[in-house]
């Protein structure tokens, strides 16, 4: 058994007719950060939303922390788990979505406070401090009183960040986190993620950003056309890619 | 007014230019550079014209109910705060809670049900708005009341199997249990639609956010997609409030003591017909107007984070 932190084997997902996911392998070790590259339509953010079952696989395993996502097995067979026991899982699997999704009608600070209070039944003061610090780590502690809609795409986003942490999750997905914000809000986003990453948080990051891939992966994951087409070292993939149609995404975007 | 007699060539300077308005002619006066003179804003007499004409037909109309003695002010004075028409505003409030209340309740239950996965559950939802949007609401009201022709006696038990105990119709639906179950079940029809229209506002990243940060199922839509719902749901949920107020004058049919039969009851006594529809009508415009105020303020406190 290996001692993957994120663990996916053969996996399938269509949409209608349209297969979307052609059975997909990836492992993430603890504690490496993984950047999944491909061109729009290759079936990148459906995987990472297979991750923490907000996409059902039609077929394969989706494992985290060695234990089976949306499913328990008997004997033979797959179950699936129950609305609620799907909801606790996710509760270990953060996610920071491409179009930020903060609650408009919360503050900043309400926003990181609500999972962790009414997901994991944690005492409201403790999250609280918790919520408070980590506002202070992505740079907006002043902001906390602030509704999303008062606060640039940027902040939005770093306040999502600190959304997902505050559940303490075992892995944070991040779905395109830059690509709905304006070109000069990109870096203050990528600075809290690189942060992330150099403090040994498990992470995987669906971006076009091949600048963050090469600084702050461990591994890069080419995807084309529903399958993985190569990875491996941010060098080997970024520099001298072995595959034809990564060659050709690479000439493309840099 | 004559034309300044020089035209001035472009590239002259302002200086210069006005020294020539000022010239033989001297309509322009001694006339400042224009970013020092006073601004006269434009005179809209056909707007003033307009508002004479509305100022006098007001006028007319105060005229007209204040001193034609058929309006019996006098009267309005004396029944405005009669016991019997006091009790007759209670019921009518009574009417409108109670039908409101079973209205939003049934509707927000049927409008989850219609968004459900389940086809038997959101056909079910369905089938009830169709149904009832369908049948007038007086219709329905006598349906209710003469519920007693069709089963005369109600039992509760196990479904096709066992019963504890049965009563009879005529006993358990009264006039005002009909007219309650008619306007309230014919309101959640209404309410049915207004509640979805609202969940269905609500941007579906909402629901997803909430789902992927684990957030109990109950909590997601009470907490975070309900409260933001609500700002489509208040507006048109103050309409129906503000309709079913009035609507409530239907179960007059049913000789059932609200406003509207109540002063129908004593104008028939004594004759005095004008006075008696004016005091409804001022009961049914203080209420509808302590109902935008309240409005207005519901909607306010929805409005948080999205100014």
């Amino acid at each position: 058994m290996s001692t993957a932190m994120v663990d996916l084997r053969d996996v399938h997902k269509s949409f209608g007719s349209l297969e979307v996911l052609r059975g997909v392998d990836l492992r993430v070790a603890r504690g490496e950060v993984t950047v999944i590259l491909g061109p729009s339509g290759s079936g990148k953010s459906t995987l990472l939303r297979t991750v923490n079952h907000l996409e059902k696989v039609d077929s394969g395993s989706v494992r985290v922390d060695g234990e089976l996502v949306g499913y328990r097995q008997s004997g033979d067979k797959l179950y699936e788990l129950r609305e609620r026991e799907i909801l606790r899982q996710r509760t270990r699997i953060g996610f920071v979505f491409q179009s930020f999704n903060l609650f408009p009608h919360l503050t900043a600070l309400e926003n990181v406070v609500e999972a962790p209070v009414s997901a994991q039944r944690r005492p409201k003061e403790e999250v609280r401090e918790l919520a408070l610090r980590l506002l202070d780590r992505v740079g907006l502690s002043e902001k906390k009183d602030a509704y999303p809609r008062q606060l640039s795409g940027g902040q939005q986003q770093r306040v999502a960040i600190a959304r997902a942490l505050a559940l303490e999750p075992k892995v944070i997905l991040f779905d395109e986190p830059t690509s709905a914000l304006d070109p000069e809000l990109v870096g203050e986003v990528l600075d809290v993620v690189k942060d992330l990453a150099r403090s040994g948080t498990t992470m995987i990051v669906v971006t076009h950003e091949i600048g963050f891939a090469r600084e702050v992966a461990d591994t890069v994951v080419f995807m084309d056309d529903g399958r993985v087409v190569e990875q491996g070292p941010p060098s080997q993939v970024l520099d001298s890619p072995r595959h034809e149609r990564t060659r050709a995404f690479l000439s493309k975007v840099l | 007014m004559n034309r300044p007699a020089v035209k001035a060539p472009a590239d002259e300077t302002p200086a210069v230019r006005t020294e020539t308005l000022e010239g033989p002619g001297g309509h322009a006066g001694d006339a400042a550079p224009a970013h020092a003179l006073k601004v006269v804003t434009t005179k809209h007499p056909g707007r003033w014209a307009a508002a004479a004409v509305v100022g006098v037909l007001l006028a007319m109309a105060a005229s007209a109910l204040i001193t034609n003695p058929a309006w019996d002010w006098d009267v309005v004075g004396e029944y405005l705060f009669a016991p019997s028409v006091l009790h007759a505003v209670l019921f009518t409030l009574q009417l409108t809670a109670l039908g409101i209340g079973i209205g939003f309740l049934l509707g927000t239950v049927l409008a989850i049900m219609r968004l459900s996965r389940n086809p038997l559950l959101s056909s079910v939802a369905w089938g009830y708005v169709a149904l009832f949007r369908s049948i007038p609401l007086i219709l329905q009201l006598l349906f209710w009341y003469n519920l007693a022709l069709l089963y005369q006696r109600i039992s509760f038990g196990v479904p096709f199997g066992p019963s504890f105990f049965d009563i009879g119709t005529m006993d358990l639906i009264s006039p005002v249990t009909a007219a309650v179950l008619g306007l309230g079940l014919h309101q959640a029809a209404y309410c049915s639609e207004i509640v979805r229209a609202g969940l269905l506002s609500v941007d579906p990243g909402q629901r997803e956010a909430a789902a992927a940060l684990g957030i109990p199922w109950r909590r997601q839509l009470f907490k975070i997609v309900l409260p933001q719902a609500m700002r489509s749901i208040v507006p048109t949920a103050g309409n129906e409030i503000i309709g079913l107020v009035k609507g409530t004058s239907v179960v007059y049919i049913m000789a059932l003591p609200e406003l509207f039969y109540q002063i129908q009851v004593i104008y028939s006594r004594n004759g005095r017909v004008i006075a008696l529809l004016l005091v409804a009508t001022v009961w049914y415009l203080l209420i509808t107007s302590v109902l935008s105020v309240a409005q207005y303020y519901v909607e306010r406190h929805y409005a948080k984070g999205r100014k």
